[in-house]
């Protein structure tokens, strides 16, 4: 607690409980002192009634004599004032005295203390051991304190209490101190539940009449406060609080009824209108003055809430709750504000200003007062809000009393200021001698313009400041903006600007649109004042495309760039740069051509589309884009078919721009300014060595400004100097454009003189004296010029040339840079596999480098027999020229066997490779062509690529020693054809020969894929029959031509040992004595081998014959074998026979074989090779698959010769022909075997079938049928 | 009820603000743009003590004289900020809770449709209707 400058009437700290003393005033004198210090030495216990947590309090009395006034009469609701307890003190010891006096005298204190109805009371009798001693007949002590309580506590017998010399220390007296202090403090309590319980309920029955007319608040608010003060004196602060909580919240509620509508009548007196606006008195605990105000219901509600508030305060701070303090004091505030609007009170302006400017510091002082610096400073989040408050309220006082304005207040201003200081009436005398009081700084502030600014900029800075140190910039920043406005009326600009641009930074950053649009109109009228001309029309350029303003004030601030634009320059250099981005964005940049990439000296327009953010059409001077060109490296590519698709351009030749915001603001995310590098080359001026190679940042200034953090407005401001067109570039130009608000198209016509690549740098548009300069573009937009040398391709019409049939073939003549002239022609070497075939009619066509046609023209083709000649129309450099010639490339006789000769005529002889790429199953012939071109000495040699649409096999069928010949001819093209007249003749005429077709005479219809069959049977007289060379010729065309389209085709081949030599059968015969054959037994396989047809000499050479015994053989290898698991071949499953060479000669071989399932069993095939022992010279090369085992052979040795007709059964069970050829050496080369020709052996039993039965046994067959 | 409501994206630039007297419109730009100072301060102390049951309501943030700004902050640390006139003193702090618990429904519905991108400014009817709602619902 402060100390106090006035003594208030009521002094409740150091107010007690009463506690009166009746009897021996010598004796309270004596104690008294021990007895105020013991008392609250220990605490107690406090119960309390409607369920209220106990507590422990140490009491305190004020022992006063007892008086009958002193006693409240019936009615007095006063608390303060109430005795609790009332004591009587006797040091009677003897009968006598007792009877004479003390009794009368208890017996009077008695019955006042029953007229007042108090049941508090106590009697206490002193002994001491002095006066027993001085006195001769001494009652024992009991018998006092018998009669007393005999006479007074009836049933009370704790009301009387006897207390040793308490002013001995002996162990007896100090027990018995004891336990009367406990006593006294058990009474106390009883008392205060007692009388404390019966006045609040009192208390309540009032409250619950509020409803009845004539209640008033005023009244309640008296009793209750009783019950704080009796709290606090009790120092049960926590408690106190309530009371004024409870009438707080109270009240509250009877303003807000009454703002609906529900007035209460008491609440009149609250609605006078306010005169008197002296802020919060905070200094004293209790605000007499307001008190007595309330208790006469003459208080306004200013002095209710001061008045409440204060005594709220002092009790927070008994709790040491400052916080509290401050926060609910700007509740308070804002609410008395809000419940003035509410009841209509009638407020003088400016007045409320003042109660709360004044309240904010009382507040604070008293915050200030009661804490040290460090606690202040960790708690300015609780402070700031007031200072903040302090300083808006003493803002608008200055504006109310003019001493904001630049020249100072009016008379009306002056008048008003004279009335708001009356109303504050003269300075409190707590405050009277402090010199840094609210109500001086008010007064002073009011009194003069400099001594406002000083207070103001003292309160605002104070605020700044903590907000700063509590980590609230933004908050910081609206003061900061506040002061601006300060600054700015003040005619600051130079101030004001510096705290805008500050406030404008967190705006930009956070992306803020509406309070950054208002900000920058104020920082472009700063810098209107401070004639910052550029910076004045950078922000004017941001804020006429502001779309946060009205029209109006954009086309005003579009309007001050133009008026400045068109103004005569004062002096030459007055050129002014300006960021783009306020003013226009480059939204799309479109190729035409859409490739970007044009040759030499053709056009190439660049669209733009630039949307205007301006209100009005601006007229442009010039639009120019400055580019940087690199000049073509030799050797890296020419022409367009080396382009590659630069990132960025789509296909049809459009470059999008990220939408930057445009009021200069980098929305989250976008980021940073793009980086831009040069390369840089040092080259040696005499050799052209590179000497030193560098990369420099073209931009780094603006990279690393946006780093630091700055707004761009500063980049805007201070890099103007990066606006300036660079030099010693090239520039495309547009001049006189109006650019309409909105979307906007220009087009440049791009610079193609020279090859290479073209980069635009910068976009600069000049109006009048402004340039706004687009400082980079990016992505990168580039154009590349080159240059093309003509080019000749010829390529298939269709996707793929078949040979044998017209072709249309294109050619296609780029011309490049070269122009083709009259009289230019194409001369095509000839060749007699592939003849141009020309017709009269053909055009070419004349396509510009975009593709559309230009023209037509006829061409005139002239055909030598070397050279066929096709003579040009006139086309323009890069032009495309398009005909089509129809080309027919020969079928190559059988493509099996190319070796003819492809001539081109002229200089070059080659042989063409005609490779056979199986590829799809088309055989293919490259044809080539030699053409002389105009444009060059070289010939060009171009590849054609023929496929073959057919492809025909043949094959030699026997029937004994009948003969046929069967040809497939198969489609392996994607086109249906027609076939006819299939033909098959002899080659060299063979006499006595006939070839007989078993063919259809109709067409044919080949589909794609399919193949068509021919046969002839052969039928000739001369024995043997010859090496026969066969052609097989037809006549095809496509399915749907005409039948005059019809081509041949032809397939030549060879057939050799047509005859046949041996007829081969078997049979299979059931086991003895069975009738037919079984599964699981074995049966009999007799294969004979005859011989058709008698040697001949051709034939000598193909098989080894043996003359023995007059007899010529030849030696055969026969073999069976099942493939498919029917047979087991028992034994040897293959051998040699010796044939003789003679007509139907025949040998039979038997063997065992055993079928193994029963059922219609095909027989198992039967080969028969040649044998060509080891010692035969090999007529062709010996293959060495063919060789047989050595093991194998071992066993094919004796008893050929022997074995005769009949075959020999061995004894193993197998089959064994065994030979007798002793010349067979084991030394030799192996014997090997070799096949006939197709043709040569006919199997007489090839896919015969015999009945095979089940075996006998009886095996279970389970059947499952599901 | 609400005479401004505002939806103030993680990075602190608004997505969605509304006020109804137009008029101050920028004056309650300013004074959301403010209460971001409070709400960061909750933030950052309610993280501090309690990570894990994380109350989105952040109350009051800060009164003036004319108004009571309230604050929200979503799991995704967007804010809702419910700006109400102090006149209006039938208004507790349950009822400042629903109207927070809505906008936060409507917001995750603006969320969930598929063609709107996170980050950009909220212009959905929904949206646009709940929140006129709350701001009618008294005056």
């Amino acid at each position: 607690m402060e100390s106090h400058e006035e003594k208030p009437i009521i002094y409740t700290m150091e107010n007690k409980p009463i506690v009166t003393c009746a009897g021996d005033q010598n004796l309270l004198t004596a104690l008294y002192s021990l007895l105020a210090q013991q008392l609250p030495r220990e605490p107690m216990e406090w119960r309390r009634s409607y369920g209220r947590a106990p507590k422990m309090i140490h009491l305190e009395a004020n022992f006063v004599q007892f008086k009958e006034e002193l006693l409240p009469k019936e009615g007095n609701k006063a608390l303060l004032t109430f005795p609790f307890l009332h004591i009587y003190w006797t040091d009677c010891c003897d009968t006598e005295t007792y009877k004479a006096s003390v009794k009368e005298d208890m017996q009077r204190w008695q019955s006042v203390l029953k007229l007042h109805s108090s049941t508090d009371w106590l009697i206490v009798v002193v002994e001491s051991d002095n006066k027993k001693k001085n006195k001769t007949n001494i009652l024992p002590r009991t018998s006092i304190m018998d009669k007393i309580r005999n006479d007074f506590c009836n049933k009370q017998s704790d009301r009387c209490v006897a207390l040793l010399d308490p002013l001995k220390e002996s162990s007896r007296s100090q027990e018995s101190w004891n336990s009367f202090l406990t006593k006294l403090r058990t009474l106390l309590l009883m008392s205060f539940t007692k009388n404390l319980g019966r006045f609040e309920d009192d208390m309540r029955t009032l409250r619950e009449k509020r409803t009845e007319p004539g209640w008033s608040f005023c009244d309640y608010f008296m009793v209750q406060e009783e019950l704080a003060f009796v709290f606090e004196m009790l120092q049960q602060y926590e408690d106190a609080l309530v009371q004024y909580d409870e009438l707080d919240a109270l009240f509250t509620q009877y303003v807000l009824n009454f703002g609906a509508g529900d007035g209460a009548n008491w609440l009149g007196s609250f609605c006078q209108p306010v005169r008197n606006w002296n802020g919060l008195l905070l200094r004293r605990p209790i605000d007499m003055e307001k008190r007595e105000l309330i208790q006469r219901g003459e208080a306004s509600l200013l002095d209710l809430r001061s008045y409440l508030f204060s005594r709220q305060c002092t009790l927070l701070i008994f709790l040491q709750r400052p916080w509290e303090v401050t926060q609910r004091a700007l509740e308070l505030l804002h609410n008395c504000v809000q419940e003035l609007r509410l009841l209509e009170v009638s407020v003088v302006q400016g007045a409320l200003d003042c109660w709360v400017f004044l309240s904010c510091l009382e507040v604070l002082h008293r915050i200030e007062g009661c804490c040290d610096r460090t606690q202040l400073e960790a708690n300015f989040s609780h402070t700031v809000g007031l200072w903040t408050y302090a300083t808006e309220k003493l803002k608008s006082l200055g504006c109310l009393c003019g001493l904001v304005s630049e020249n100072g207040p009016n008379s009306e201003e002056l008048n008003r200021t004279v009335d708001l200081l009356a109303g504050l009436g003269t300075e409190r005398p707590e405050t009277a001698n402090s010199l840094q009081s609210p109500y001086k700084k008010l007064k002073e502030a009011l009194s003069s313009m400099e001594s406002f600014e000083k207070h103001y900029l003292e309160l605002s800075h104070a605020a700044l400041e903590m907000y700063r140190a509590i980590g609230r910039l933004r908050s910081a920043r609206l003061v900061g903006k506040s002061l601006a406005e300060f600054y700015m009326r003040k005619g600051d600009a130079q101030t004001a600007k510096t705290f805008l641009q500050d406030s404008l930074k967190s705006y930009t950053a956070e992306g803020w649109s509406l309070p950054l649009t208002h900000t920058r109109k104020q920082i472009a009228e700063c810098q209107k004042q401070l004639q910052q001309t550029e910076d004045y029309l950078q922000t004017s350029a941001l804020l006429a495309s502001d779309k946060n303003l009205t029209d109006e004030e954009r086309k005003h601030f579009c309007q001050e760039i133009l008026t400045f634009a068109n103004k005569a320059p004062e002096s030459k250099d007055q050129r002014v740069a300006l960021s783009m981005t306020a003013f226009a964005q480059l939204r799309e940049l479109k190729f035409q051509p859409a490739s970007a990439s044009v040759h030499v000296g053709a056009s190439l327009q660049l669209e733009l589309r630039l949307c205007s953010l301006m209100p009005v059409p601006v007229q442009l001077e010039q639009l120019a884009a400055s580019v940087h060109f690199i000049g073509e490296q030799p050797g890296t590519r020419s022409g367009p078919a080396g382009t590659q698709r630069r990132p960025g351009l789509s296909p049809d030749g459009t470059i999008s721009f990220p939408a930057v915001s445009p009021s200069g603001g980098v929305l989250p995310g976008t980021g940073m300014p793009a980086l831009e590098l040069y390369e840089i080359q040092d080259r040696s001026p005499s050799d052209n060595m590179l000497n030193s190679t560098s990369v420099v940042c073209k931009n780094a200034h603006m990279l690393l400004r946006g780093s630091e953090g700055s707004s761009p407005l500063d980049v805007h401001s201070a890099v103007g100097s990066a606006f300036t067109i660079e030099d010693g570039t090239q520039v495309l130009k547009t001049n006189n454009v109006t650019l309409l608000p909105g979307n906007n198209s220009v087009i440049f016509t791009a610079l193609s003189t020279k090859p290479g690549s073209y980069t635009l740098r910068q976009l600069c548009a000049t109006v009048g004296r402004v340039q706004f300069v687009m400082p980079h573009i990016y992505p990168i937009v580039k154009y590349e010029v080159y240059s093309q040398e003509p080019q000749l391709t010829i390529e298939p019409l269709a996707e793929s040339l078949l040979a044998g049939l017209p072709q249309r073939v294109k050619f296609t003549i780029l011309t490049g840079h070269y122009e083709v002239k009259k009289g230019d022609a194409l001369q095509l070497s000839n060749t007699d596999s592939m003849p141009i075939l020309h017709s009269s009619s053909c055009f070419a066509r004349i396509l510009s480098g975009t593709g559309e046609l230009v023209g037509e023209a006829a061409l005139s083709i002239q055909a030598s027999e070397k050279v066929t000649s096709i003579s040009l129309p006139l086309t323009p450099p890069y032009h495309t020229l398009e005909f089509q010639l129809e080309v027919l490339c020969h079928i190559p006789l059988s493509p099996a066997r190319v070796e003819n000769e492809r001539l081109t005529n002229g200089e070059i002889r080659h042989r063409p490779k005609s490779r056979t790429r199986f590829n799809s199953g088309m055989a293919c012939i490259d044809q080539k062509v030699s053409i002389d071109c105009p444009w060059s000495i070289y010939s060009i040699l171009i590849s054609l690529t023929f496929y073959t649409p057919f492809r025909a096999k043949h094959s030699l069928l026997s029937a004994g020693k009948r003969k046929y010949i069967q040809v497939c001819l198969e489609n392996v093209s994607n086109t249906n054809f027609r076939l006819a007249n299939q033909t098959l003749s002899e080659h060299q005429h063979t006499p006595l020969l006939e070839l007989l077709s078993l063919n259809a005479k109709t067409h044919q219809v080949v589909y794609s894929k399919q193949s068509v069959y021919s046969l002839w049977e052969v039928k000739w007289t001369t024995e043997p029959l010859p090496c026969l060379q066969c052609v097989f010729s037809a006549s095809f065309s496509p399915a749907d031509a005409p039948d005059t389209a019809l081509k041949p085709y032809s397939y030549e081949f060879q057939l050799e040992r047509v005859s046949t030599l041996y007829s081969v059968k078997a049979d299979i015969q059931p086991a003895v004595g069975e009738q037919q054959c079984r599964a699981g037994t074995l049966c009999r396989l007799e294969v004979s081998v005859t011989r058709l047809i008698e040697p001949s000499d051709t034939e000598g050479e193909d098989e080894e014959l043996t003359e023995n015994e007059g007899l010529r053989t030849t030696k055969l290898m026969y073999e069976v074998v099942d493939n498919s698991s029917n047979w087991a071949v028992c034994g040897k499953s293959s051998g040699l026979v010796s044939m003789p060479v003679a007509a139907m000669a025949t040998h039979k071989v038997q063997m065992e074989v055993m079928p193994l399932f029963a059922g219609k069993l095909p027989f198992p095939s039967i080969r028969v090779f040649k044998y060509l022992p080891h010692s035969a010279q090999p007529t062709s090369q010996p293959d060495t698959d063919s060789c047989l085992e050595n093991d194998n052979l071992s066993l094919l040795d004796k008893g050929l010769d022997e074995q005769g007709d009949t075959a020999s059964l061995r004894s193993r069970g197998s089959i064994h022909s065994v030979g007798s050829n002793e010349q067979q050496q084991r030394a030799l080369p192996m014997p090997r075997r070799e096949p006939f020709s197709p043709g040569q052996v006919f199997n007489s039993s090839h896919t015969q079938q015999v009945l095979v039965l089940p075996s006998t046994d009886d095996h279970v067959l389970e059947v499952n049928v599901t | 009820m609400a005479v401004c409501v505002a939806v103030i994206a993680k990075e602190n630039y608004p997505l969605y603000i509304r006020s109804i007297p137009t008029q101050s419109e920028l004056k309650f730009h300013y004074t959301v743009h403010t209460s971001l100072d409070v709400v960061e301060e909750k933030i950052s102390a309610v993280g501090k003590v309690m990570a894990d049951q994380r109350e989105l309501y952040l109350g009051l943030l800060y009164p003036t004289e004319d108004y009571k700004v309230y604050g929200y902050v979503t799991n995704s640390k967007v804010k809702f900020v419910i700006v109400v006139d102090s006149s209006n003193t039938s208004l507790r702090d349950n009822e400042i809770r629903s109207m927070f618990r809505k906008l936060h429904n409507s917001f995750t519905d603006v969320m969930c449709n598929p063609f709107y991108n996170p980050g950009d400014p909220i212009q959905s009817k929904a949206f646009d209707s709940t929140v006129s709602a709350m701001m009618v619902a008294s005056s």
